[in-house]
């Protein structure tokens, strides 16, 4: 550490610490320490009050036989592997169109944006009035539609599907995100592509998409980071029913902790999920590197 | 030789490309009012939700406009709980978090972008993975610590972790900070002025505009949480606007008509601040998707 030894780099150093000190104590107390904490209550029997007691690996133990543990992680994964990836699809549908050249493309902008930016909250009351079979007026338009009137929320089948739809509601932002990645996507390459002949939609699988690949990773990174952690819509909307369709993995460990008091078999169930995260991050990186174009563009 | 079959194979220009273009920008256009419909649709039918009577609510199938809109609606919500305690709290709330994002932010910002120190960029990756650790993982132990330090039921759990700074925060204020060139630090340091004078006496006052959006996007974090106060407050008199709306919804029935006027009533200040600030939300956007 040669660097430290002259006075110069260290006193840059010194200063560089001084203006992110606050970002280090927070750091260390509101995200390390805890971490490292509830990793140890998760091998203690712990209710929140008394000291907590040593048990080993009785809580991960409990969790490998328990039936609504599995059912929450089901269904997680189910919700998930839905609402992400068709939010991407959404998302790059609403950026191609808004990318066209059309004068009020502002208001379109606006609109789809402002629903992103509401209180997750707030969106889940109105889901409850806007899905309900008798009172909403969305089913009223599929039942226009020749389509079945669906209990969304009353029915285990379709519960997850109704939240899947909800999550679509915040697209905007993700939109525009992707919008700001297809301009900067340089004019010359799709002037180069169609003097080969390639026509939209050849331009789009050729040069447009290959192009986004990043961005489209990193949105499905934060997504599944964030899927993962689906909650209010549940708390609010369902209460983990009707028949556990919408217990989730946070709704379940949120019971765990603050209903049931289990403070040890919940903070298990955080490392676990803090472990799937961290897995399935890993795979879509993995694949990645054979669907994502890291060329740089000149 | 080489350039004849070329132009020959050039696709259609002219009228028919003029048209498929216009084609293009048609089925665009369509798809966006389709979208823009459906994304507003749940907002319009929250405030006509808001306006019906109980008798109105118990017609089927469901009235498209309210028959005889009752404005009392909102009175009647804002009665139905204690609204106004609600609201100063998540006021409350809401003012110390956008002061201590904005004290914070730009200073430890202008460590990860003005500075030149070594490891600087390592332990800005850091700052940027944090934002992976999902917070079940942090939110049991944080719980116990502040109930030991006496939190609970205090809004000091909610607000004083902003104060440290957050990732996405720090993030978008360092990207900005990036674009200001560095000659005008340098001139600050050959007249003699320290770090700090020239952190706030020359580079913050070209930072008030993302300082802005950092102070837009700290009000709307607090304003629509829902996990902390959940978790933190649990005496009614604390109690957000965030908790108090989960009173409409008892175990059997839900007031609709009370809890979508309830609804646009805590909806409403939000669409307000993003019609003003429209631009500073797309400079978030913007900011953040700079590579």
């Amino acid at each position: 550490m040669s660097w430290l030894r002259s006075p110069l780099e260290r006193r840059k150093l010194l200063l560089g610490l001084l203006f992110i000190s606050p970002w280090i104590v927070g750091f260390l107390a509101f995200t390390v320490y805890p971490v490292l904490y509830t990793l140890r209550i998760s091998f203690t029997r712990y209710s929140g009050f008394g000291e907590p007691m040593w048990v080993g690996l009785a809580n991960y133990k409990a969790l490998w036989t328990d039936t609504v543990f599995w059912q929450s992680l089901q269904n997680t994964l189910y919700y998930t592997a839905l609402a992400v990836p068709i939010g991407v699809v959404v998302a790059m549908l609403m950026a191609l169109a808004m990318n066209q050249p059309l004068r009020e493309v502002s208001l379109y902008r606006a609109a789809l944006y402002l629903p992103s930016v509401l209180p997750l909250f707030a969106v889940s009351f109105i889901f409850i009035a806007l899905l309900d079979p008798n009172r909403g007026i969305f089913n009223q338009l599929m039942v226009a539609l020749g389509l079945p009137n669906i209990n969304w929320f009353g029915d285990p089948r379709y519960a997850k599907l109704g939240l899947v739809l909800l999550a679509q509601f915040g697209a905007g932002n993700t939109a525009l995100v992707f919008l700001a990645g297809l301009k900067a996507i340089p004019k010359t390459l799709y002037e180069a592509a169609v003097l080969d002949g390639a026509g939209p939609v050849r331009r789009f699988w050729s040069v447009t998409l290959p192009l986004m690949t990043p961005v489209i990773l990193y949105s499905l990174i934060l997504g599944l980071s964030l899927g993962l952690q689906v909650f209010a819509q549940a708390y609010i909307i369902t209460n983990g029913g009707p028949a556990n369709a919408t217990n989730f993995y946070v709704f379940y460990l949120y019971n765990q902790a603050f209903r049931y008091s289990s403070m040890g078999a919940a903070s298990a169930m955080a490392w676990v999920l803090f472990i799937i995260t961290l897995l399935l991050s890993l795979l879509i990186f993995r694949t990645s590197r054979r669907w994502v174009n890291y060329e740089t563009v000149a | 030789m080489a350039t004849t079959p070329r132009t020959l194979q050039r696709p259609a220009t002219g009228p028919a490309k003029r048209t498929r273009k216009g084609t293009q920008v048609w089925v665009s256009r369509l798809l966006l009012i389709l979208f823009s419909v459906a994304l507003l649709l749940p907002l319009y039918w929250m405030i006509a939700t808001a306006l019906k009577t109980d008798q109105e609510l118990a017609v089927f199938p469901p009235t498209l406009f309210p028959q005889n809109p009752q404005w009392s609606n909102f009175r009647e919500a804002v009665e139905y709980i204690p609204f106004f305690r609600f609201l100063r709290n998540t006021l409350s709330v809401t003012a110390l978090t956008i002061v201590g994002a904005v004290v914070s932010n730009p200073l430890i910002a202008y460590g990860f972008s003005r500075l030149e120190w070594p490891g600087r960029d390592k332990v800005f990756m850091l700052v940027l993975a944090s934002v992976f650790i999902p917070f079940p993982v942090v939110i049991i132990a944080l719980f116990d610590i502040f109930a030991k330090l006496g939190w609970i039921n205090t809004f000091l759990p909610l607000v004083v972790p902003i104060f440290f700074g957050s990732a996405f925060w720090i993030f978008l204020m360092r990207q900005f900070l990036m674009q200001i060139p560095m000659d005008i630090s340098d001139a600050g340091r050959i007249d003699g002025a320290n770090e700090f004078q020239v952190f706030s006496q020359l580079i913050l006052p070209l930072t008030l505009p993302a300082v802005g959006v950092i102070g837009i996007f700290a009000a709307l974090h607090a304003w629509n949480d829902f996990i902390g106060p959940l978790i933190y407050l649990q005496d009614e008199s604390r109690y957000t606007l965030a908790i108090g709306l989960t009173f409409f919804r008892s175990q059997y029935d839900v007031q609709f008509n009370l809890l979508m006027a309830a609804s646009t009533l805590v909806v409403l200040p939000v669409v307000v601040i993003f019609l003003l600030f429209q631009r500073a939300f797309l400079e978030g956007i913007t900011l953040g998707s700079i590579k």
